[in-house]
């Protein structure tokens, strides 16, 4: 894997964007194909104020984000990808005043499609706060218009000028 | 319930605001440079619409029942069919069905045009006593 990418790219596509970095999302960690994304406690990113937890929005969006990071890893390249659906899976309330970090693992990429799994935690991914599974299109070069994972000619054939 | 979401951080961390339209809830996030996930569109972040669908959600089962604690995601799934314009997003929920314990919701945003959703959103909800 080029390490320029890995320290130098890679930090950016994690945090350096508006949202993320609004929410102060910051590259972890990246082991082999798994890649940690940390978000420090704020609690301006709390949603019930009475339990001081942070939202689920939030955690969607961290799952969301480092399922496509994961992508980018599993790629070894930055290429323009969109989540087409993201299920998330709550098992229990973020504990208060704690980091939460997110791990993710593309386990399938095919030519339009990249398929990850993610899971969110404070101390570790085998006492999750929540799970998710997600599917990523990959869009450049037009890999996300109608037809586009059908063969050359069976396209054309059925298309109008 | 304007002031539900006026309560919660993230809510307010997103700008959102609510209105009524007769009966039904729509939950407003304005469009703020903060959102945007891809500067080179650009496009709001994936992230910024889901949350703004989980909300709305929240909100309209917390108005069709005042005196439970605020409804607790078991399982959301959010489905992207088009990219978030930097523009306002609308968004509305429909709950399914509520039981003693569990309500599922189907909530929807779009960005002009309401037939033209750019995200759907699938959930379930805890449903909680206050004294739970």
């Amino acid at each position: 894997m080029s390490e320029a990418f890995l320290t130098e790219m890679l930090p950016i596509l994690a945090g350096g964007t508006a949202h993320t970095q609004s929410l102060g999302f910051v590259l972890d960690k990246v082991r082999d194909d798994r890649v940690t994304l940390r978000a420090p406690y704020r609690p301006d990113l709390v949603g019930d104020p009475q339990t001081h937890v942070l939202a689920g929005g939030l955690v969607t969006t961290m799952l969301d984000h480092v399922g496509g990071l994961a992508v980018w890893v599993r790629m070894q390249e930055f290429r323009p990808i969109a989540t087409l659906d993201l299920r998330v899976d709550y098992m229990r309330p973020a504990r208060p005043n704690e980091d939460l970090l997110a791990e993710a693992r593309c386990y399938r990429l095919t030519k339009s499609i990249a398929f990850i799994r993610a899971w969110a935690f404070e101390t570790s991914p085998d006492d999750p706060v929540a799970a998710a599974q997600g599917a990523y299109v990959l869009t450049g070069d037009g890999a996300d218009q109608i037809g586009a994972n059908l063969k050359t000619g069976t396209r054309a054939a059925g298309a109008k000028a | 319930m304007s002031t539900l979401l006026d309560t919660l951080p993230y809510a307010r961390f997103l700008g959102l605001q609510s209105l009524m339209e007769g009966d039904d809830l729509i939950v407003v996030m304005p469009f703020a440079d903060h959102l945007i996930g891809n500067p080179m569109l650009p496009a709001l972040h994936g992230g910024s619409t889901a949350a703004l669908l989980e909300f709305t959600a929240v909100a309209q089962v917390a108005l069709a029942y005042p005196r439970l604690s605020l409804p607790r995601p078991i399982d959301v799934t959010i489905s992207y069919l088009r990219s978030g314009k930097p523009v306002d997003t609308l968004a509305s929920a429909r709950i399914s069905r509520a039981g003693r314990r569990v309500a599922h919701v189907l909530a929807e945003a779009w960005q002009g045009d309401a037939s033209h959703p750019i995200a759907s959103l699938t959930a379930n909800f805890l449903l909680m006593d206050d004294n739970a």
